[in-house]
């Protein structure tokens, strides 16, 4: 039997989302200071498994409950219908990466970059362009997590179905697509070469264990996680993680790596969630979820309100997140690259999310109240589940 | 993001010496230092006859200049003559646009039988940043050179991508240049890093690289520096420890 859907909303889920979306904005604009504070320089992972982990989560949570309640059909075709959202949030954000980057081709000319320059090719062939970017084909820089996202979300009704009902096969089945798509390689293809940076046949692994924990697994490995061992395993990982990525920065202490060591560990591969990565991601979970409990009480200060509310609006602000990247860096391009200009955009970046996250929160509490819309306050609850 | 390493490389970097007569260009020489030895470079320098074999990409060229004679190849040859008295100095550039590492490869190989270079410096990555090639590919693009290298007896360095700020929201070049700088640790190859000095350059003010002309005189200099910087490389790994002369393979 399914375990009946908590009643209460786990806040941890939107402040560590919120927090992630920031991470990503910030490490999304090129040659900036500030992305020295994000995790990816700690250790192997970095905030898009946060975040894929966590729209998992939450994506079975909702989803998981409209199963339950209305049919796999009706859950089936909401599913569908959010990977059409993300679909056309997308391709409005590949519209103004097309506006910036024709934008730069026409005003932008230098002999010593007769190379780079070469990346507008693509407005020479706007047909073959727009046709492999509307097929998920054509992805530029910094704009591959939400195919990842939509792919995902368009195989995720039958997974829910048998996660319901069997909770463990699914979640074995989720690893043996990983395992497979390593032996056999598998990946979508890109254009015009190569395949998708965040292979969806790896990457859905994080995403089928966040919806496996989400409907009763996360129960399961309570005791586990709560282990003195686990935890101490946990945080020695952590530590090891720490120590070899410092080798990279200071590569005069590489040699303090073992050959067979380095090896067998290199390279890290973030397109295919490698191992290491994902034992990254556990490790900081593990210690997250045994040293932040549920109900803790700092979760509902006003501190972390502005975290939480880009959480839960986290498709509109992932896509805000990527659009302000752009102007980001094109402000620093336009007007100063000094470090002072790189802090005072990613503040003002951050302000930004939260100002329309308290927008969107604001509007979404104003339809709620409306009569005869019921579900649209459920979706509130939900608190945008991408 | 670069002040805290710049910092902390500057102490680090304790064998980067700022030669040059350029002092724009040595600003950012802590940023070249010799992490392994070029012992074929050591021995043709003992025997008086330097040849450098170039193979890159568009960005290895300066169209516009006569015979690319302002682009880096040409300018290392005059660097390298100048450090180097007494030494015959080479360098023969194969720079075509748009060729993907995978290609120069096989361009490796065939300098080395044609050309017998002592040393091959291989410019890579901007290709494939561009076209999002598989990082695989990449890697074993770059290991094939390597290799290629080694059995033909010729030391070899390897340099990055050119830091270009109008483009770095269009073409993701980290995750390429971070692939390239594991694969020349991994088999012990020299690594030019061109983005890490050109970033610092542009960090410094010493260069404009967002400015928008079609006249050629800052990509000059630009790539005066990047040959003066090159040279200095090459001599300061040729005459460090190690670089045993007549050595089968790199120690």
């Amino acid at each position: 039997m399914p375990p009946p859907a908590p009643a209460e909303r786990d806040l941890r889920l939107d402040l560590f989302r919120g927090i992630a979306l920031w991470l990503i904005f910030l490490d999304h604009i090129p040659s900036n200071v500030v992305s020295w504070v994000t995790i990816r320089n700690y250790g192997f992972s970095d905030a898009t498994e946060i975040f894929v982990f966590i729209s998992g989560y939450t994506a079975a949570f909702v989803y998981g409950r409209a199963m339950r309640e209305r049919g796999a059909v009706v859950a089936g075709a909401h599913i569908l219908k959010r990977a059409w959202q993300v679909y056309v949030a997308h391709i409005f954000l590949f519209v103004i990466y097309l506006a910036e980057i024709a934008y730069v081709s026409r005003s932008f000319e230098n002999p010593l970059y007769a190379e780079e320059m070469g990346i507008f090719d693509f407005l020479r062939q706007p047909d073959v362009t727009l046709l492999q970017a509307l097929l998920l084909k054509f992805k530029p820089a910094n704009m591959d997590v939400l195919p990842l996202y939509i792919v995902l979300l368009g195989g995720f009704a039958p997974f829910l179905w048998l996660l319901l009902r069997q909770p463990a096969l699914a979640l074995t089945i989720s690893v043996l697509i990983y395992a497979l798509s390593w032996q056999f390689g598998w990946n979508l293809p890109g254009y015009p070469d190569g395949s998708w940076v965040f292979n969806p046949f790896a990457w859905q692994l994080l995403f089928g264990f966040g919806a496996w924990c989400a409907l009763g697994g996360a129960d399961r490995l309570g005791p586990l996680v709560r282990s003195p061992v686990v935890t101490a395993l946990a945080a020695a990982y952590l530590a090891f993680a720490f120590a070899i990525v410092m080798t990279w920065y200071f590569p005069r202490y590489g040699h303090f790596v073992p050959k067979f060591l380095s090896d067998w560990m290199y390279p890290i591969d973030k397109t295919n969630l490698d191992v290491l990565r994902f034992a990254h991601f556990l490790a900081l979970a593990i210690l997250t979820v045994r040293f932040i409990p549920r109900d803790w009480p700092f979760l509902k200060s006003p501190a972390l309100r502005p975290a939480i509310l880009c959480g839960q609006n986290s498709l509109e602000i992932f896509c805000l997140g990527v659009f302000l990247a752009f102007a980001a860096h094109f402000a620093m391009v336009e007007v100063s690259e000094a470090v002072a200009a790189q802090a005072i955009v990613s503040a003002l970046g951050i302000a930004a999310m939260i100002a329309v996250a308290r927008l969107i929160t604001w509007y979404k509490t104003v339809e709620g109240r409306s009569p005869g819309s019921r579900s649209s306050r459920d979706a509130d609850l939900a608190g945008g589940e991408a | 993001m670069t002040t805290f390493i710049i910092a902390l490389l500057a102490v680090l970097a304790a064998t980067a010496a700022a030669a040059g007569d350029n002092q724009a260009c040595a600003v950012a020489a802590h940023f070249i230092s010799p992490d392994h030895p070029l012992p074929r470079v050591k021995a043709a320098i003992a025997d008086k006859r330097l040849d450098v074999v170039v193979v890159g990409s568009a960005s290895s060229r300066l169209d516009g200049a006569t015979d690319n004679q302002k682009a880096y190849p040409a300018r290392l040859e005059a660097a390298l003559a100048e450090r180097l008295p007494g030494v015959a100095v080479k360098v023969v550039a194969y720079a075509r646009p748009r060729e993907t590492a995978a290609l120069m490869a096989q361009q490796i190989e065939r300098s080395l039988s044609a050309d017998k270079p002592a040393l091959v410096v291989w410019q890579t990555g901007t290709v494939e940043a561009m076209r999002r090639i598989d990082m695989d590919q990449f890697q074993a693009a770059l290991e094939a050179g390597f290799a290629a290298a080694q059995s033909g007896k010729s030391d070899i360095i390897l340099m990055n991508m050119q830091y270009s700020p109008r483009t770095e929201t269009m073409i993701a070049v980290p995750p390429y240049a971070e692939t390239m700088r594991f694969v020349a640790l991994q088999h012990e190859v020299l690594l030019f890093d061109r983005f890490a000095v050109m970033r610092h350059w542009s960090e410094l003010g010493t260069f404009d690289f967002v400015e928008a002309t079609k006249k050629i005189d800052t990509a000059a200099r630009v790539h005066d520096c990047i040959g003066r910087l090159l040279a200095d490389l090459i001599v300061q790994a040729a005459m460090i420890r190690g670089s045993s002369a007549h050595n089968g393979k790199s120690p």
